[in-house]
């Protein structure tokens, strides 16, 4: 910060805030000046969200200051911050569907002819214009329903803009985007910044953080604890104060000895979705699934599993034939699958850990038909004290946990049933850099005992760290077969764009 | 110390934290109400703490009593089934017509519950296999059963069935003032107790109702179990118009009219959510004892017209819907200081404790 800078926008000064007796916000100070795009980082339950919440007037402060232009406000409600230019985009977009983009933008303040009725033809050129502007090429008329989740963020930031939005807070917008998706909201967000607006840019991609951001605030604990320019930081200074102590590697690969195939995978087809899949995994070994978001990589986890029944094609577990479109069959056999939606598919909220770690092992746990509480009960501990997983209670309702906690309970579930092959869908996604390092100790310890890994990642770091080999996906198909030697960012990135067939 | 630990450590020592968790129970809270009502029943009159009354009023909810029962597994499982009142009357109307073609009871009896299982099973099929709701399904099928009971026998009735088994299903156990319909009704309570709360698949059910894709997720066999829960829905009914058709000595195509409506009451109101995933036979069976309660002491009641049976019963449903409501935002509420100016903070999105996405 230099002493000349100009007067910041929006600026929050020793906040305050407390849920009963949970301090979530210690003391929480930033600074949004015009024409910065800053980080805000930390591990999950390090503050963020209460205080992006703040900003956004969602909840109120028990203390501190908030102002605006040099001058103290109080928002009440999120109408009071956008009134104030405060714009949040959320990781994922609340649209209405149904509805036109240009309907979403304006949504609340059409523009009117005689007899308030809507005036479409303003309202279309209206966000036309806007999203012209944002140099992105997307019609105005069409439904918002089909539209990716990238595009999805695009629409919010026009809304944004459409009121005049001067800060603009992005929570995570990149989590489910790809490559391409991301370069592109990078080049709105260098327009917006540009154009002399203040961003906000949270995301637990580092590599992102230094790519776009100018200066990044660091928060633990609740508390900020570093604010700096990202030119004098390195990324391990940076991970160092996130977490408080220093992380002896993101990716603590182990070496193991490929032992005999256990999942193989033959022409596996689900017509329009991916076509003739065949590849096989074998104990002990990590193969990442890479590919752009839409590839087909989590579809083909899930007609694996039986989630959904595949046209053709066979699934093999230790040499044994799937029933196609059985996920019970497939857990029998031996696969476990951590799916890519933690929240919808891999945990049931309301309910315990305990419930939700032993949902996998009820036949196992009962005896004559009912179940055997003491057993269920040192079950769930087991695991949580394997997966060192930070709870208050066991009957506490699982969605209590932070992100990576709950990513815990879902591994220990599928762990629990001692699985030959663990698919595991985006592992990592949303979760704090002490649990990925974790999460990936974890993986690598269980692929040297003998587990064969199949992962579907998002996120090259992690591809590139963890996969003793990599398959490349590109439009429902394996375009490239890569071993950990030959994949770099350059070959994966390639495959997943097409550019690289098999064959060549 | 680790960002989780702050997060998650709650200050308050676990058994006064248990003691409340008891204490805000909705079944703590029905049993309550049951027991406000005796008092007020018997203020209205002096027959209401009778073994009589209690004979009549258990008497009269036996058939309500006995569908509610499989009907809490349905709901627990976010689905719901409405004909059962209708399986009931088809399953009057079927033990009357093959008593007219000169079977016995033993064996027609058998066969109406098979009847009934049949008809759940086809609830089930048109909701898990061809994917439709069931709300839409068993409207349908309330219909559909209600038209087939009347095809079956028309409008007459049979009332010659053998004294021995109507002795049975209208009198009382062994000399007590219990009606044999409520140890039936005891019996099948446990049953579904245990099959709920002690077994896998009642486990399986309520992961269901929770959240059906982390279910399916988790490899339970959701269709299968779905079907299975309005198999024996349809059959408890079934077994619910044997005993109605006997208690009253008379079969016909016209008995049970709403009484699904007082069933789905009776789950509700036993704090089943209607939106799948939470509740207990429990709270049912003391739900059932509320309802009994309230229609026993109005009806006692001089100078009070029965018809204020429904009021109650309407208000307490619509009370019960929304009492979790309130509950949970006083809770919330009580999470936060007001601030400054006094106000209530918002708390649109922010939940005490909430996970960080």
């Amino acid at each position: 910060m230099t002493p000349d800078a100009p007067t910041p926008i929006l600026e929050l000064r020793d906040a305050v805030k407390s849920y009963g007796a949970v301090r979530a916000l210690r003391r929480g100070t930033i600074a949004l000046r015009p024409g910065e795009v800053r980080a805000l980082v930390g591990e999950n339950g390090a503050g963020k969200s209460t205080l992006v919440k703040l900003l956004a007037g969602v909840i109120r402060r028990d203390g501190g200051e908030m102002l605006v232009d040099g001058e103290v406000v109080d928002f009440h409600a999120p109408p009071d911050a956008r009134a104030a230019g405060i714009a949040v985009i959320y990781q994922e977009p609340t649209l209405f569907p149904d509805l036109s983009v240009a309907e979403n933008v304006v949504m609340g303040r059409h523009p009117l002819k005689g007899g308030r009725r809507i005036d479409r033809t303003a309202m279309h050129e209206e966000v036309q214009g806007l999203l012209d502007r944002l140099g992105v090429r997307l019609d105005a008329e069409r439904p918002v329903r089909g539209l990716s989740i990238a595009d999805q963020q695009i629409v919010e930031i026009a809304k944004a803009l459409s009121f005049d939005a001067r800060v603009l807070i992005m929570d995570e917008p990149t989590a489910a985007l790809s490559g391409p998706e991301v370069e592109r909201l990078f080049g709105v967000v260098g327009a917006l910044r540009d154009r002399g607006a203040a961003i906000l840019f949270i995301s637990h991609r580092l590599e992102e953080v230094f790519a776009i951001c100018s200066t990044v605030t660091v928060m633990r604990d609740g508390e900020v604890v570093h604010d700096a320019d990202t030119a004098d930081l390195t990324t391990d200074e940076l991970v160092r104060r996130m977490v408080g102590r220093e992380l002896t590697a993101l990716f603590p690969k182990l070496d193991s000895e490929p032992g005999p195939t256990v999942l193989r995978v033959e022409r596996l087809t689900r017509e329009g979705v991916f076509t003739d899949v065949s590849f096989e995994v074998r104990a002990g070994e990590i193969v990442a699934l890479a590919g752009l978001v839409g590839a087909g990589r989590s579809e083909v986890a899930r007609a694996i599993f039986g989630i959904d029944k595949p046209d053709g094609g066979t699934v093999d577990v230790a040499g044994e034939r799937l029933a196609p479109g059985r996920p019970l069959a497939a857990m029998r056999a031996g696969i476990g699958f951590v799916p890519e939606d933690r929240r919808q598919q891999g945990l049931v909220m309301d309910h315990s850990i305990q419930r939700n770690v032993t949902l996998t092992r009820l036949k196992a746990l009962a005896r004559f038909g009912l179940l055997r509480t003491p057993s269920e009960r040192s079950l769930a501990a087991e695991w949580s004290k394997r997966l060192q997983l930070k709870y208050h209670r066991l009957d506490d309702p699982v969605g209590f946990l932070s992100g990576g906690n709950q990513q815990k309970v879902v591994l220990a579930k599928w762990l629990a049933t001692h699985p030959k092959v663990l698919m595991v869908d985006e592992p990592t996604r949303g979760i704090d850099v002490g649990t990925k390092a974790e999460v990936h100790r974890l993986l690598s310890e269980l692929a040297q005992k003998g587990l064969a890994v199949l992962m579907v990642s998002s996120e090259l770091p992690e591809v590139l760290g963890m996969a003793d080999r990599v398959l490349v996906m590109h439009e429902g198909r394996i375009t490239a077969e890569l071993s950990r030697e030959e994949a770099d960012e350059e070959s994966v990135m390639r495959a997943a764009t097409g550019q690289l067939e098999l064959a060549a | 110390m680790p960002a989780e630990a702050v997060i998650e450590r709650s200050e308050k020592p676990a058994g006064a934290a248990r003691a409340r968790e008891l204490l805000g129970r909705w079944e703590v809270l029905v049993a309550a109400l049951f027991l406000l009502t005796c008092v007020v029943g018997q203020s209205l009159s002096s027959e209401f703490l009778t073994a009589d009354s209690f004979t009549t009023a258990s008497l009269d909810l036996s058939e309500v009593a006995l569908m509610a029962l499989a009907l809490a597994l349905v709901v627990v499982a976010a689905e719901i089934d409405l004909s059962v009142a209708s399986v009931l009357a088809l399953s009057s109307a079927v033990m009357a017509e093959l008593w007219n073609a000169g079977l016995p009871l033993e064996l027609i009896m058998p066969i109406c519950i098979a009847v009934g299982a049949l008809c759940g099973a086809f609830n089930g099929f048109l909701v898990t296999h061809l994917g439709l709701p069931s709300l839409a399904v068993t409207i349908g099928t309330l219909a559909l059963f209600r038209g087939l009971a009347y095809v079956v026998i028309g409008d007459e009735s049979v009332t010659d069935f053998p004294i021995a088994w109507t002795d049975l299903a209208f009198g009382n156990f062994a000399g007590t003032a219990i009606p044999n319909t409520m140890i039936l009704f005891a019996i099948l309570a446990v049953a579904f107790g245990v099959l709920l709360h002690a077994t896998p698949f009642g486990r399986s059910v309520f992961a269901i109702g929770a959240n059906v894709e982390a279910a399916r997720f988790s490899g339970l066999r959701v269709k299968r179990i779905k079907v299975w829960l309005f198999v024996m829905s349809g059959a408890v009914a079934a077994l619910a118009g044997i005993v109605i058709s006997l208690r009253n000595s008379t079969a016909a195509a016209n008995v049970g009219q709403g009484f699904e409506l007082v069933a789905v009451a009776a789950v509700v109101l036993g704090g089943v959510s209607i939106f799948g995933g939470k509740g207990s036979i429990l709270g049912v069976v003391l739900a059932l004892a509320l309802l009994g309660a309230i229609q026993k002491s109005l009806t006692l009641a001089e100078g009070i017209s029965s018809y204020w049976v429904q009021i109650v019963i309407g208000t307490l449903l619509i009370g019960s819907v929304l009492g979790p409501n309130l509950v949970r935002r006083a809770r919330e509420a009580r999470g936060s200081r007001p601030t400054r100016r006094g106000k209530w903070p918002l708390r649109r999105a922010a939940t005490p404790n909430a996970p960080q996405q």
